[in-house]
């Protein structure tokens, strides 16, 4: 339960890994996720999932679980 | 004639500048070998004969969605004489990764700096000069939707394009093991195009790109030796490594070109989201959004204007085209087959165009604006249970104007689990042809309750696509669950150019199809109902062929409640296109007849029937390309005219069962 509030609005986070190969990795690593990369949480959802994410300087969303793998 | 791409992020303004460039002048193109719509315009330039092609956006040129390949394979295998590399200065850090991995190609490339003007309300100013020197490339600064720069942008790829040289790539951004190993690459490799991109994709382990370039049995182990020391070094492999590197450069480059100045206040966008995402308000809003737009589409003053229509064909044009053919000396045969066939026939469908103009109006709308990627973040959750992304949420969107654009739209989702699920159920959502048989079906047999009677049919085809999608991800389309990326796009006004565009070339496709396939169907089914078997003319439609053929099949529709051969052609023109339903039963059973081929309980089960079963063959058609597998078809055209069959049974049985006939 404790990784469910990991995600709360605000806070910051940075990239040290992937859990999941392949073509995602490929993506979010092509989004500017890549290791040592900070990014910060700026918006909640009201089913509070996904939540939306600045990194680099832009707006992105993905589901907590996704992100809560890279970290 | 020459060629020019334009390449860039999503979003970054390229089908505006595409425009700016092309005016009117352009088509929507199928391509040979590829399934794809790419935009191409034509302008000229001096004397030079221009073709402009706008690709679909990228992050990277590493292919993830089909939609993607197409932009890679078209750099990379169509051999464009120039690149426009649209980059959306607002957001240059990831738009500049792109632009390193274009500049790692020989392709002649001009990069240009768009959003300027939006980047400058945000505080932020790009030094274009800077970043030329730097990246040893060609930067220019415009703003496609101001039309600023645009002279400058035009005279400067007329120069580019006189030039031999092209630049060549430069890699040293990379770390040196990695560049060291691209160069010893290189020196294997004989004189080939795209040099240092296929080393580097060798180096990366590529198999594709290894495979098409040979090398020596002892080159490639000096390779592997390369690969496996640089990884064990560094601790990754190396396709990670290069992306971390581009990355870098472009952090580098834009921490010395872009000047911010201090005063940070909430930027627009964010000030909306606050609102349009809030935790409370986002919810109603969205379902307020989405009632408002069938509230328009299919409220009083559309369908007062179909009605019109309806009126003017069948009142006015009908008969005075049938005196006038007449006049002409044609029989009485003919002219029949041209007023009640033809005219009432198209006309029957190509009446809808005006609430089907304002259903894309709405769509191109939440496109064009942004929110469509926020709807699609705030549907996630649910779409999640169903063993979807938000993203499908498009597609369905889009499903209900017209299930051909909805299944091309799978083609942006990211895995193929998720795009063939979606193009399964996208069918589900009740299209606008389905529109027209709900209108006339409801208003004959409910008509004090008829809204809610074809409410109630859009929101069985939505819990239905749930339900489906549940129950099919967790058998036939077991797999990973598929992560959910939504990039947010700024909010921006919509054009009103850009927004009539898209809505009338939408809504011309269903004029198109009035005209062709359903005018076909529509003479097919007037001589099958004014010919009896031996090919004489019957006044009588219950001794016709089309009513033979439909006693053959009602068998089927028995258990359903309409087993009557009315209703059973009905389905079978409406393969053709579902608007044909409509044609058909007017032709067949006159305009009053309509209230008194079944029952009312009946009635509602066609409705269900008519909403499930097989899209129209343009659509089937789609499935197939889309699919790219005929069983894969096969599949979707037998699940969802099961899934029709046993909703119809399951109501038309329930109901009688309670006493409802």
């Amino acid at each position: 339960m404790q990784n469910r509030h990991k995600m709360r609005k605000g806070t910051r986070h940075i990239v040290t890994g992937y859990r999941k190969g392949g073509h995602f990795r490929r993506r979010l690593m092509d989004l500017g996720f890549t290791p040592g990369t900070e990014f910060r949480v700026v918006k909640d959802t009201p089913f509070g999932d996904p939540v939306v994410v600045n990194v680099r300087g832009y707006n992105v969303s993905l589901r907590k679980k996704d992100l809560e793998d890279m970290i | 004639m020459i060629d020019i791409a334009l390449v860039g992020n999503p979003n970054s303004g390229k089908t505006t500048l595409f425009n700016n460039i092309t005016g009117s002048n352009q088509h929507i193109g199928n391509w040979p070998g590829v399934t794809v719509e790419k935009k191409e315009g034509f302008s000229k330039l001096g004397g030079k004969e221009l073709r402009m092609i706008d690709l679909p956006g990228v992050y990277s040129l590493a292919p993830y969605s089909p939609e993607e390949r197409i932009t890679r394979d078209f750099i990379l295998n169509e051999k464009p004489d120039l690149i426009l590399n649209i980059i959306d200065s607002s957001n240059l850090e990831r738009n500049l990764y792109l632009s390193t991995q274009l500049s790692e190609l020989e392709t002649k490339t001009l990069f240009v700096l768009n959003m300027t003007d939006l980047a400058m309300k945000e505080g932020m100013q790009v030094d274009d000069d800077i970043l030329s020197a730097e990246f040893k490339q060609h930067f220019i600064k415009i703003s496609a939707s101001r039309g600023i720069g645009i002279d400058t942008l035009l005279d400067t790829i007329d120069k580019m394009l006189d030039l031999d040289e092209i630049i060549k790539p430069d890699l040293s951004y990379m770390r040196k093991d990695i560049s060291d190993g691209v160069e010893y690459i290189k020196e294997q490799l004989g004189e080939i195009e795209h040099k240092d991109f296929t080393a580097l994709k060798i180096l990366e382990d590529d198999a594709l790109i290894t495979a098409d370039n040979p090398l020596e049995p002892d080159v490639l182990k000096q390779v592997s030796d390369i690969r496996q020391d640089i990884m064990t070094k560094y601790g990754d492999d190396i396709e990670s490594l290069v992306i971390s590197d581009r990355y870098d450069h472009a952090s580098s480059l834009v921490r010395k070109c872009l000047f911010k100045s201090e005063t940070k206040s909430m930027s627009f966008t964010e000030k909306i989201d606050t609102v349009l995402l809030n935790k409370y308000a986002a919810i109603p809003i969205f379902l307020l959004t989405m009632f408002l737009v069938f509230q328009v589409t299919f409220g009083s003053a559309t369908t007062y204007i179909v009605e019109v229509l309806e009126t003017f064909i069948s009142d006015f044009l009908s008969p005075f085209a049938g005196e006038l053919i007449l006049s002409l000396g044609a029989s009485d045969f003919t002219a029949a087959l041209i007023t009640d066939g033809i005219i009432e026939g198209v006309g029957a469908v190509i009446v809808f165009a005006p609430q089907l103009f304002v259903l894309f109006l709405f769509i191109s709308f939440l496109e064009d604006s942004g929110y469509m990627a926020r709807a699609a973040l705030l549907t996630d959750r649910i779409l999640k249970k169903a063993g979807l992304t938000g993203k499908s949420f498009i597609p369905f969107i889009v499903g209900f104007g017209c299930s051909v654009p909805a299944i091309m739209a799978a083609r942006t989702l990211d895995s193929e689990k998720d795009r063939r699920l979606t193009i399964f159920l996208a069918p589900f959502m009740s299209c606008g042809a389905r529109a027209p048989v709900y209108a006339m079906i409801a208003s004959a047999y409910f008509f004090r309750s008829r809204s809610l009677v074809i409410f109630s049919v859009y929101i069985a085809g939505i819990l239905v696509a749930m339900l489906s999608g549940i129950l099919l991800s967790r058998t036939v389309f077991k797999g990973e669950e598929s992560p959910f990326v939504m990039e947010l796009p700024k909010y921006q006004m919509p054009r009103v150019k850009s927004l009539l565009r898209h809505t009338v070339s939408r809504t011309k496709e269903f004029v198109k199809k009035a005209g062709t396939i359903i005018l076909v169907a529509s003479v097919a089914v007037w001589l099958l109902t004014n010919l009896d078997p031996s090919f004489r003319v019957v006044t009588d439609h219950e001794k016709s062929i089309i009513a033979d053929i439909g006693r053959g099949i009602s068998v089927i529709f028995k258990p359903l409640g309409f087993g009557s051969w009315i209703p059973s052609v009905a389905v079978l023109t409406g393969v053709f296109a579902k608007e044909s339903v409509v044609s058909t039963i007017s032709i067949l059973a006159g305009a009053d007849g309509v209230g008194v081929l079944m029952t009312p309980l009946a009635a509602y089960a066609f409705l269900i029937f008519i909403l499930f079963y097989v899209p129209c063959v343009a659509a089937i058609g789609i499935m197939r390309r889309e699919l790219n597998s005929l069983k894969w078809t096969l599949g979707a055209v037998l699940f969802q005219t099961a899934t029709a069959w046993i909703m119809a049974f399951i109501i038309y049985n329930a109901g009688r069962l309670v006493g409802i006939e």
